[in-house]
């Protein structure tokens, strides 16, 4: 598992593909932060996590098109089926190297809240609570794009797909409110990945909303490895 | 050593290959042979357990491949058809992720790579991106991927398709050595480079086991004793007459004549062709009757993998070591009977 995990991070870096999704998350940031916390001197670094939160729907794709349909388009994923590794230590080393490149901007990021603490009254606790949590929504969106990689050869198509499913995601609670059904628009509600961030950019930490991130997680980590499997079984 | 059980793999309704068993014994080069389709690639993908068979058993020193995945796959090297290269890697940062892999302890994968880089001559490419290498050395950088570990079996998957004839000298040189340490079995069909290299094969025709022997042992099952080709300039009446008197020649074809002289191909029972082209110059010398060719032909790989793939022969297909006899009953259809 460590081995994929090295060498998936030695390609991210290799190519532009990690320094390109960095480099989009910050500048995102960067924009909110100057919106919200300068311009508009407001304290709550939480509300620029809000604004950021729809650049994933760019470099979720970004970040997750290549990880498994460029194996199968250059035909490594032989390579990887022959050597002495189980296919969901594949899958875990891969989703690791992503969340190793999602979190080294992450990091930086986490220094915004501190600096502007220099300069007023920021309340520290929802900073990081919503930084936390922004963090594995990212990690849910990513799991969920490296499920959609594992389905097709094509880079191109895996981020087609890809882009499609994050705008459903994040638009699926307006696109419910047209549906004139109570039921249908909790149950989306209670689906919709970005929906239950918004508790915390408000002040709540929902520990039931972690639960589900990881649940996501794991359901697609455990699609991808039968996404391999079957490839397997299939050729 | 390699035990491959009934094994079957069906994609839909295709049966791609049927009811495969063989044993494959330490310290050999053996040649995979069979025509495109055949399910050549299909079962060497299911022994290095990289697609799962349908029915049957695969092991590989004892262990099987799906339940002892990773104590059978550290055993094998593999090449598949397509070398499987991270062109945006050097040679060396390739290697080191597949030694990293297969489980090589981190003090030794230094020399890990640097032994295999060696043993397949990329030394002088090993810190180029793989993409800016030609066919030729990425098949070594793939071959190199295949030796690291110091695995028993190494398998070569077509390694010399769409190289250049100089490269395939050298592949095949490579993998020559390499079957001085490794067993290895060499799928191809290029017929002259199994000849040339390998010293067992395997023929699969339509996912079945077709033949498995020497190709030397092959050849002698193959046809019902040895072949001569003559041709005479003689009356044609008076060389039958000539032919039909020698016991030892079985049976004999008439073939087309041959700037103006007549062409015969006879088989005979004797083991020493040469002895029935001695006695047969005697023979035509002593009627006056001038031999201007007696050549002994010695089966060629291409004529048994021509024999035993052609449509006619599907009802000769290969139940053990044994069981080449029916193949070879049908294996002169037009020969002439004395």
């Amino acid at each position: 598992m460590l081995a994929v995990l090295k060498h998936e991070l030695s390609l991210y870096y290799h190519s532009l593909s990690g320094y390109v999704f960095g480099a989009f998350l910050l500048a995102f940031t960067g924009i909110g932060a100057l919106i919200y916390n300068i311009n508009a001197s407001v304290a709550n670094f939480e509300y620029v996590l809000s604004f950021i939160q729809m650049v994933f729907i760019i470099i979720v794709p970004i970040l997750t098109m290549r990880i498994i349909a460029d194996e199968k388009r250059q035909r490594t994923d032989q390579l990887l089926y022959s050597l002495p590794i189980r296919t969901s230590e594949i899958v875990v080393g891969k989703f690791f190297a992503l969340l190793v490149v999602f979190i080294i901007p992450m990091i930086v990021i986490c220094l915004y809240p501190l600096i502007f603490s220099m300069y007023g009254d920021v309340y520290l606790p929802t900073s990081y609570g919503s930084i936390f949590a922004f963090v594995f929504l990212g990690l849910a969106l990513i799991s969920i794009g490296m499920y959609i990689s594992s389905l097709t050869e094509s880079q191109g198509m895996a981020a087609g797909i890809c882009v499609v499913v994050m705008l459903l995601n994040y638009f699926c609670v307006q696109i419910a409110n047209a549906i004139p059904n109570e039921t249908i628009q909790n149950i989306i509600a209670k689906i919709s990945l970005f929906q239950r961030f918004s508790l915390f950019y408000n002040g709540i930490f929902d520990l039931t909303a972690i639960v589900y991130y990881i649940s996501i997680i794991a359901f697609f980590l455990f699609l991808c490895v039968q996404s391999l499997e079957k490839r397997r079984y299939n050729g | 050593m390699i035990t491959v059980e009934h094994l079957s793999k069906r994609y839909g309704d295709v049966l791609a290959v049927d009811d495969l068993s063989f044993t494959i014994e330490d310290g050999h080069i053996y040649g995979f042979l069979g025509p495109n389709g055949a399910g050549k690639s299909t079962t060497l993908n299911i022994i290095t357990g990289c697609l799962a068979a349908t029915s049957g058993d695969i092991k590989i020193d004892g262990h099987d491949i799906y339940e002892e995945e990773r104590e059978a796959k550290k055993l094998i090297g593999y090449l598949p058809e397509i070398p499987p290269l991270y062109v945006d890697q050097t040679p060396r940062e390739y290697l080191k992720f597949v030694a990293e892999a297969k489980g090589v302890k981190k003090a030794d994968i230094e020399a890990e790579i640097d032994r295999v880089i060696d043993e397949t001559h990329i030394t002088e490419m090993q810190n180029r991106l793989i993409k800016h290498l030609s066919k030729g050395y990425r098949q070594r950088v793939g071959i190199s991927q295949a030796l690291i570990g110091n695995p028993s079996v190494i398998i070569l998957d077509e390694p010399t398709v769409g190289l250049d004839p100089m490269q395939i000298i050298e592949i095949r040189d490579l993998i020559a050595e390499l079957g001085k340490k490794h067993t290895v079995i060499l799928s191809s069909h290029i017929l002259s480079e199994i000849q040339a290299i390998c010293e067992k094969v395997l023929i699969i025709y339509k996912g079945k086991l077709v033949a498995f022997d020497n190709i030397e042992n092959l050849g002698k099952t193959m046809s019902e004793g040895n072949q001569i080709e003559i041709l005479s300039g003689g009356d044609p009446l008076e060389t039958i007459e000539l032919l039909e008197r020698n016991t030892a020649i079985t049976c004999f074809e008439q073939k087309e004549m041959i700037d103006g002289y007549n062409s015969f191909k006879l088989t005979t029972s004797n083991s020493n062709p040469y002895e029935i082209c001695e006695e047969l110059f005697v023979a035509f010398a002593g009627k006056g009757i001038p031999l201007v060719k007696l050549n002994p032909i010695k089966t060629t790989l291409e004529d048994i993998f021509i024999e035993l793939t052609s449509e006619e022969d599907e009802d000769a297909l290969y139940g053990g070591p044994e069981a080449i006899e029916p193949a070879e009953e049908k294996a002169i259809p037009e020969q002439e009977a004395r």
